[in-house]
């Protein structure tokens, strides 16, 4: 069982792609797009736990820190790079798009809302940061240090000229509800988007 | 080898390999080396751990890094105070379990516990080969590996595993025989040395050319062993295989005696402990052997053949690799090995790349670590899961 926002992404890799997954945790995603879709690359981590995982399931794994950037890996060498989990936590999340759509022509990335109604309950009414299942941490010890909204990337994304193929929300361990679709931005818990050049 | 927390004989611990006893291989092909010299017969000494399985699937060859020799595990008798130099991941439930590999490792052709080098004797001259020995290659030391491999009919390792030196010569056999190599281990290796590295071997190796009593290399027909200049060789290499930190909290600026006497007798515990270890060393390893093994050191860069392209040099390789390297190895740092990973993923190569943190500098990849043991079993279990071999633990594998 997959997590949500990795089901959906699993739907998006088209077969016999050559993938890159920054933050690729324990290989899940990258070990079922293999074994079902043909799909070959590599994946990027740092937990040591997660490569150690990794190895024992047989997926390529790079122990690499993506705050050092992309720029061991060449332009256009890739079909798709995927990033769940991982945009809030890097020092130049912008910096990150730009290297992505430079590997590859498309972009899957997953992230949480900040805007996502909870939140909004507990720091508009409640005047706490944040605590929910997509953001676990206490404020002080949160590896977070780039939370934003639906609205935020998609801004981002207007900015630098990207194209926002698709759009999609996961709320806990479903896919999102109808409320969710249709307000993304208030009932959406985890933004995913898939991205590419113009 | 490092002066690790090793267990004697009557110390080890139940996964221990036990007693083990050497094998000679004997081969009367002519050798061709990438010298231009033939050999025309040579000897490789050899141990093997665990068992071959009837399909001869399971055996892992092991490759021996510069100072290092075929006894990898175990021990040679019961009075014997330390196994072999990687004990620490060669036994039943370590990261090469012997429970379901059978593990060959060999010393190398050059070498000077056993396989045929500068101190076997020379059946054209009828004296020592002495510095005669031709010089040998990474690339030559594969070759004479195969036919061993030959010998013991394995015609496909289950995988092929080193460190530093002997991760190049796994690299070699990827590049060589992609098809004899189903799994590729190279552990604090680099595909090229650097200048520095080079520069290193070369204050080694003039540091035993000069020793008068090396006479040329024939020293043994003066009955003498050029015991300084190994001496020196061996506290420079040692500098190199050792953290600063490693250093510093081993010994820091501790002095054996309690004052400064002002001469330059040994003073700090640092003296005392490099000398100690070229002491060691000068009185067991072969001085032409040395200078053999730093040259085959030197003269490895697979890549030069495709115009500095490594990714070109690696396109034959078909096997999956695991690359570690550790964090504080400063002789083939980790951007030597992520190079490596680099090339490969270039190439489109399945690898896998671990970092470890480790505070014992190059010399990390001797000692037992619980981050290396877990990803180096993981990439293990892996290979032979894929390759069918049963766990011994389970009735049946999933």
């Amino acid at each position: 069982m997959m997590r949500a926002d990795l089901e959906l992404i699993y739907d998006w890799v088209p077969e016999g792609a050559h993938v890159l997954d920054l933050a690729c945790g324990d290989g899940v995603l990258l070990e079922a797009l293999a074994q079902h879709k043909g799909v070959t690359g590599y994946g990027l981590e740092i937990d040591h736990d997660g490569i150690t995982g990794c190895v024992a399931r047989g997926v390529n794994v790079i122990e690499h820190n993506l705050d050092d950037g992309l720029g061991s890996f060449c332009d256009n060498s890739y079909d798709q790079v995927i990033m769940t989990q991982a945009l809030q936590a890097l020092r130049r999340p912008d910096k990150m798009l730009d290297e992505m759509l430079r590997v590859a022509e498309e972009g899957i990335i997953t992230f949480p809302n900040f805007a996502y109604w909870r939140h909004r309950i507990h720091l508009g009414l409640r005047g706490y940061m944040p605590v929910s299942k997509s953001l676990p941490h206490a404020w002080y010890d949160t590896p977070n240090i780039h939370l934003s909204t639906f609205n935020d990337f998609e801004h981002l994304c207007r900015e630098k000229g990207m194209v926002i193929v698709d759009r999609a929300v996961g709320v806990g361990d479903h896919r999102g509800h109808w409320t969710s679709r249709l307000w993304p931005n208030l009932f959406g818990e985890i933004a995913i988007f898939r991205v590419r050049r113009r | 080898m490092p002066d690790s927390d090793t267990l004697a004989f009557e110390d080890r611990p139940t996964n221990s390999v036990g007693l083990v006893t050497p094998n000679v291989a004997k081969f009367d092909t002519p050798l061709p080396l990438a010298c231009g010299k033939v050999l025309p017969e040579y000897e490789l000494i050899y141990e093997t751990y665990g068992t071959l399985n009837a399909e001869r699937s399971n055996a892992i060859l092991i490759c021996h890094a510069l100072s290092g020799h075929h006894h990898a595990a175990g021990y040679h008798s019961q009075e014997d105070r330390k196994p072999g130099w990687w004990d620490a991941h060669i036994g039943p439930g370590k990261a090469i379990d012997t429970n379901r590999f059978f593990v060959v490792s060999l010393n190398n052709l050059g070498g000077c516990h056993g396989s045929t080098g500068p101190v076997s004797h020379n059946p054209d001259t009828g004296r020592q080969w002495g510095p005669d020995f031709p010089m040998v290659t990474v690339s030559d030391w594969v070759a004479s590996q195969a036919r061993l491999a030959d010998q013991l009919g394995i015609e496909r390792w289950a995988a092929a595993v080193g460190g530093s030196l002997g991760g190049m010569q796994v690299l070699e056999w990827t590049m060589t025989y992609p098809d004899r190599v189903s799994n590729a281990v190279v552990i604090a290796a680099t595909p090229r040395l650097s200048a520095q590295n080079i520069a290193f071997n070369e204050v080694a190796r003039q540091a035993i050319r000069s020793d008068p009593d090396f006479f040329d290399g024939w020293y043994a027909e003066h009955d003498t062993v050029p015991k300084r200049g190994l001496k020196l060789a061996r506290m420079v290499g040692h500098i190199t295989y050792l953290s600063e930190d490693a250093m510093g909290s081993k010994f820091g600026r501790d002095l054996r005696s309690n004052d400064l006497n002002f001469g330059f007798g040994v003073e700090f515990q640092v003296e005392s402990y490099l000398r100690y270890q070229g002491d060691t060393f000068s009185t067991a390893f072969d001085a032409n052997t040395y200078l053999l093994m730093t040259k085959a050191l030197d003269y490895f860069d697979p890549a030069s053949t495709q115009g500095g392209d490594l990714a070109n040099a690696l396109a034959p390789a078909q096997c999956p690799f695991l690359i570690v390297s550790f964090t504080t190895d400063w002789r083939f740092p980790p951007p030597r090995s992520r190079e490596l990973v680099d090339a490969l993923t270039r190439a489109g190569k399945p690898v896998s790349y671990a970092n470890i943190d480790s505070p014992h500098g190059h010399d990390a990849f001797l000692l037992p670590e619980p981050r290396y043991e877990a990803v180096f079993g993981a990439f293990m279990n892996r290979a032979a899961r894929e390759l069918n071999l049963a766990h011994p633990d389970a009735e049946e594998t999933p």
